[in-house]
């Protein structure tokens, strides 16, 4: 059964699906690279993003406005548990304050439980018409706005860091955080500033793939541990490397699934992160950048 | 009185790196703050910088209390610190370093900045046609140049240098401390810590020993020089090795 044509078909399967990965390592990536935290709440967001979205929808705003009030919601969300949870418990190590990213994602999908129930919601496609055909292999037009999406937070946080001086900002707090205390830049505010920003990427990702996915109240668990798998590719400090290892991950994943059984889909992102670990714990390119010193 | 510090007592942990320690900076002034490793001189200047919390004592700024402020808040209100091992961005450019340097005053005075790098690169002519090289690839006395440029660039009252001299040729120190000589004739006030005692005596009006987290010998640098204690312990003259050389 293995045509070209359903191989094609896997393969733009697990470019849509690599694509969400990638977003979600890209929040995962910018929170890690400013904070020192990696936010084990990070798929709770892209959750709660796609479910606020759906239920605006669902009171009969526009898919647009239901979208940015979504995104930021999540964004003050975000940025609400950075202050009450993270900065009231600033002086603890690097580890204490990943259990307590753990306890937030526990929380927020309690929250999620508690409102909107167990039930599987789904948002309409974003653009009308059927799927284009290539080669046999068909692609829906959500996954075009998933590319797209992932395209432009990719173009957009490049700019910011290499463009922006307030980007370079925030680099220089990343390479050598008491010299940027000492130029004045602000680690508290940079840390508010990394959750308000990967609590909106995290909803727009969900929002995005609401109309391809079921949404529930507790998808978020497994996104964020597929957006760490990306991330801890792509070598954790690297935002091109989260978008490259998220993207390969998705494509391991749909050949996987396709070729071997759909049931080995998560295991398969397990074994890739634990042999990524054990080979090459720098990441696939984390080699070949300048390391943090 | 610019700086004034009063029984200032900062702990490491169960360690007290100063105890007691009294120091006033007049305008204008080039103050070196010599003694050995772990004399506290460091943790002197990290702490008028924000980077540690005093237990007791107080630090006056132009006569209003900055004593436990944050960093962002210091070097607002006028006091710089380079720090030891020159702490550069590596993989940003040498013009980005700077222009962070400015990073407290870049909203008011964004129109300005260009003009205050090329001022610094002015003050250290030897950065000149290097400003979109990555700062890390600089050799050490560059590096140094432009950690001291990173620091002017906040616009100071008073500058404070941390060991500048440390692992570079005796000629780039010559040429280090020429230029702190000339920013303080231009108005800069500056606190330096050095071990190289010789070379900060030379440029500075006067000297303070320090040992144990207080300042055990205080005085014009012609004093500190012809202490017969500093001479022994910091300057090697017994061992027939002359500070002149420096």
């Amino acid at each position: 059964m293995d045509t070209p044509s359903q191989l094609l078909q896997l393969l733009f399967t697990g470019l849509t699906l690599g694509s969400i990965y990638a977003l979600i390592g890209l929040a995962l990536v910018t929170t890690f690279n400013i904070t020192g935290i990696l936010n084990l709440a990070q798929g709770e967001f892209v959750t709660i993003g796609a479910l606020l979205a759906i239920s605006l929808y669902a009171t009969g705003l526009p898919l647009a406005a239901a979208f940015i009030i979504a995104v930021l919601l999540v964004a003050a969300l975000g940025g609400v548990l950075e202050r009450c949870a993270i900065q009231t418990a600033r002086q603890a190590s690097a580890l204490t304050l990943i259990i307590i990213t753990l306890g937030l994602s526990i929380f927020l999908r309690g929250l999620a439980l508690l409102v909107w129930g167990t039930e599987t919601y789904s948002l309409p496609a974003f653009s009308e018409g059927g799927p284009l055909f290539i080669g046999g292999a068909a692609i829906t037009p959500q996954s075009f706005w998933i590319f797209g999406l992932t395209a432009l937070t990719l173009a957009g946080l490049y700019a910011f860091f290499e463009l922006t001086y307030w980007g370079k900002a925030v680099k220089a707090a990343v390479l050598n955080r008491t010299a940027a205390r000492l130029m004045g830049i602000n680690p508290n505010r940079l840390s508010l500033l990394a959750f308000l920003a990967s609590g909106a990427l995290g909803a727009a990702a969900g929002i995005f793939i609401a109309p391809v996915t079921m949404t529930t109240y507790d998808m978020g668990f497994m996104l964020g541990v597929k957006g760490f798998v990306a991330a801890v590719i792509g070598g954790l400090n690297n935002i091109g490397g989260a978008v490259l290892g998220g993207i390969l991950l998705g494509i391991l994943e749909s050949f996987s699934a396709g070729l071997i059984s759909s049931g080995l889909k998560d295991a398969f992102a397990i074994i890739i992160l634990i042999g990524v670990l054990l080979v090459r714990p720098q990441g696939i390119i984390g080699s070949l950048k300048e390391r943090k010193i | 009185m610019l700086l004034s510090i009063k029984s200032l007592n900062v702990y490491h942990g169960y360690v007290q790196a100063l105890r007691n320690l009294d120091l006033d900076v007049k305008k204008g002034e080039l103050l070196a703050i010599l003694g050995a490793n772990g004399a506290g001189k460091s943790t002197l200047l990290e702490t008028l910088a924000g980077l540690h919390r005093p237990a007791q004592g107080e630090v006056m700024l132009e006569g209003k209390p900055i004593t436990g402020k944050s960093p962002d808040y210091i070097v607002k209100h006028g006091i710089s610190l380079v720090p030891e091992r020159r702490e550069i961005f590596n993989s940003l450019s040498v013009l980005d370093n700077l222009l962070l340097g400015a990073f407290h005053r870049y909203r008011s005075n964004k129109g300005t900045l260009s003009d205050d790098v090329a001022e610094i690169i002015d003050i250290f002519p030897a950065l000149k046609g290097r400003e979109r090289e990555p700062a890390g690839t600089l050799s050490g006395g560059l590096q140094q140049m432009l950690a001291i440029g990173r620091g002017l660039m906040a616009r100071p009252k008073i500058l404070l240098l941390d060991e500048p001299s440390v692992g570079l040729a005796p000629m780039v120190v010559k040429e280090i401390m020429s230029t702190l000589a000339q920013l303080k004739n231009s108005g800069v006030t500056i606190i330096l810590v050095e071990q190289n005692t010789g070379a900060a005596l030379k440029v500075a009006d006067r000297g303070f020993v320090m040992e144990r987290g207080h300042i055990t010998l205080g005085g014009t640098s012609q004093d500190i020089l012809s202490d017969s204690k500093v001479q022994q312990a910091y300057l090697g003259r017994k061992r027939m090795q002359t500070a002149a050389a420096l």
